[in-house]
């Protein structure tokens, strides 16, 4: 199983397993790292799922779509070229490792 | 903390079931919380089911919207698969039975028993092929009726309706919506959007009939057709029913609280009793817009919200305030978004025409005496985010101003109860312009 590892809103790390074809949001939310809402279940639609992926990983996910860039316009934290909709991540073995931090203002 | 020490006991393990139970740790509660729900499953999430699960691109385990790991974690207690069947309230707590003859005492008592499917009353609605969409189950069956039905019928053009038939639509299904209204979505969106929507399912090769009854569905073994109240037939392997969910208050009223057509309750789920809350779908609470009337919200942000809310109030704490109600809906590659709520609206501001096929931008603005109310988007984000800003900042829209969709609604949201420029201060700001 490929793993995530998130920096949550508090500055501490946590290291996850994911199943292949579940989004990063739903690994989150599933297992309670904190900081991720997800409250839209995935459906593109809420914003409080919002991560930064690091910057060295950010063309194996790929930048955020349209839609999703629009979203992330009012999301609490202000976006960045590194921000995405963590529903909108779904993981694959080739992101096993991925590192994303957490939207701090996220509750 | 002053209360309860002992067990709270939370009936109904849907979204906001889960939720309540969460928040109970969240807040600081030590003692025991079951979580009693009557399918099988862990708490799985609803709106995937007219969607994705049944488009069978997402599998059931990813429905859960918690690892079992997690609820062990959090020494949250799954009774799943059991009923409640009897439930008495003492001074102090209570007691519940469970078909299985277990009997749990609990201190405080959360209600999250959710709603049921509202049957078609028509003959014929027994019939095999006849589904509603409700459960995980529900839509398992729906999903192999899928797969086997080249006519789909959806009976009832709400949201769950119209997403089922998005849904069959793209799987190349032959699908006619029946709606008994004049339009689509009647109950919940202005006209001008109903026709957005209506245009973007009828661009995609569905049939949308409106002013359409269901007088009876045919079928000896099977469904067969469906009848119209003006006689016609149309050909159906399956027929979704759509038509609206009944709250489960039975165990509410068995206990005595104050029941409406759901649990009345305030907007933290407080019930008649002291030690009974209730959240979600079998809830009613006061509209925000009527006085003295009471509203039932069917959202998944209504159930996180209250249910939240609700886990405070068992432990004699200040519940967080409530944010603004929004929902969405997605129907295929059509992106519905609500903040607010419109019911009680006097006027309506349209923004953009949305196009003759129903994929362009479409905002439909609600205002009551003059303040804006709730938003219904179709495909815009931005204007989504703006008026649920301003909303939660109690701000409102110049309507006038709004009709311009080329200006964004964002740089319109102003404070109507601002005094209004004086001459002099408007003459400056005139003269310092650019």
């Amino acid at each position: 199983m490929p793993t995530i590892e998130f920096t949550c809103p508090d500055g501490s790390h946590r290291t996850v397993e994911a199943r292949v074809g579940a989004s990063v949001m739903e690994t989150a939310v599933k297992l309670g790292v904190p900081g991720i809402v997800g409250e839209c279940g995935g459906g593109l639609s809420c914003a409080t799922c919002h991560v930064f992926v690091d910057a060295d990983q950010i063309d194996l996910t790929g930048p955020a779509t349209d839609f999703e860039e629009e979203m992330l316009e009012d999301a609490v934290t202000p976006p960045t070229e590194l921000s995405r909709l963590s529903c909108q991540i779904t993981m694959t073995d080739a992101l096993d490792g991925l590192r994303v931090s957490i939207a701090k203002e996220q509750q | 903390m002053t209360a309860p020490a002992g067990c709270v006991a939370v009936v109904g393990a849907g979204q906001a079931g889960l939720q309540l139970a969460t928040t109970l740790r969240a807040l600081g509660y030590d003692g025991r919380v079951v979580l009693v729900g009557a399918e099988p499953a862990l708490p799985y999430q609803r709106p995937p089911l007219s969607k994705a699960y049944l488009a069978g691109t997402v599998p059931a385990e990813d429905l859960a919207l918690r690892d079992p790991a997690y609820l062990a974690e959090q020494g949250v207690e799954l009774v799943a698969g059991r009923r409640v069947v009897g439930a008495t309230l003492t001074g102090v707590g209570g007691v519940l039975r469970l078909d299985d003859g277990v009997v749990l005492g609990f201190d405080r008592l959360a209600l999250t028993t959710g709603a049921t499917a509202r049957r078609l009353p028509v003959p014929g609605a027994g019939l095999p092929g006849v589904l509603g969409l409700r459960s995980v189950a529900d839509a398992e069956q729906l999903r192999s009726g899928l797969a086997e039905a080249a006519d789909v019928v959806v009976v009832g053009g709400g949201f769950v309706g119209l997403e089922v038939a998005a849904t069959a639509r793209a799987q190349g299904k032959r699908v006619h919506v029946v709606e008994a209204a004049d339009r689509l979505l009647a109950r919940v969106v202005a006209a001008p959007f109903s026709a957005h929507v209506r245009a973007w399912h009828e661009s995609r090769g569905t049939t949308v009939l409106t002013g359409a009854s269901v007088s009876a569905l045919d079928g000896t073994d099977r469904v067969t057709g469906v009848v119209l109240g003006d006689g016609r037939t149309l050909a159906a392997d399956l027929v979704v029913t759509g038509v609206g969910a009944v709250p489960d208050v039975a165990l509410a009223q068995a206990l005595g609280l104050e029941v409406e057509r759901g649990i009345v309750t305030d907007a933290a789920g407080r019930t008649s009793h002291p030690h009974v809350v209730a959240a979600g779908d079998c809830t009613v609470q006061p509209h925000p817009h009527l006085p003295g009337r009471g509203l039932g919200i069917e959202s998944v942000n209504n159930a996180v919200e209250q249910a939240s809310a609700a886990a405070a109030v068992l432990l004699d704490q200040e519940p967080a305030p409530r944010g603004v109600p929004w929902f969405w809906s997605n129907q295929g590659e059509l992106r519905l978004q609500t903040a607010g709520i419109a019911d009680g609206h006097d006027q309506v501001v349209v923004r953009g025409d949305g196009g003759a096929d129903g994929t362009g931008r479409l905002t439909v603005l609600y205002y009551r005496a003059g303040r804006l109310i709730a938003a219904d988007v179709a495909g815009n984000p931005r204007d989504f985010n703006a008026a649920r800003d301003a909303l939660a900042h109690g701000l409102s829209v110049d309507p006038e101003a709004a009709r311009d969709a080329g200006v964004p609604l964002k740089s319109l949201v102003e404070d109507p109860s601002a005094p209004a420029p004086t001459g002099p201060a408007l003459a400056a700001h005139l003269t310092n312009g650019p």
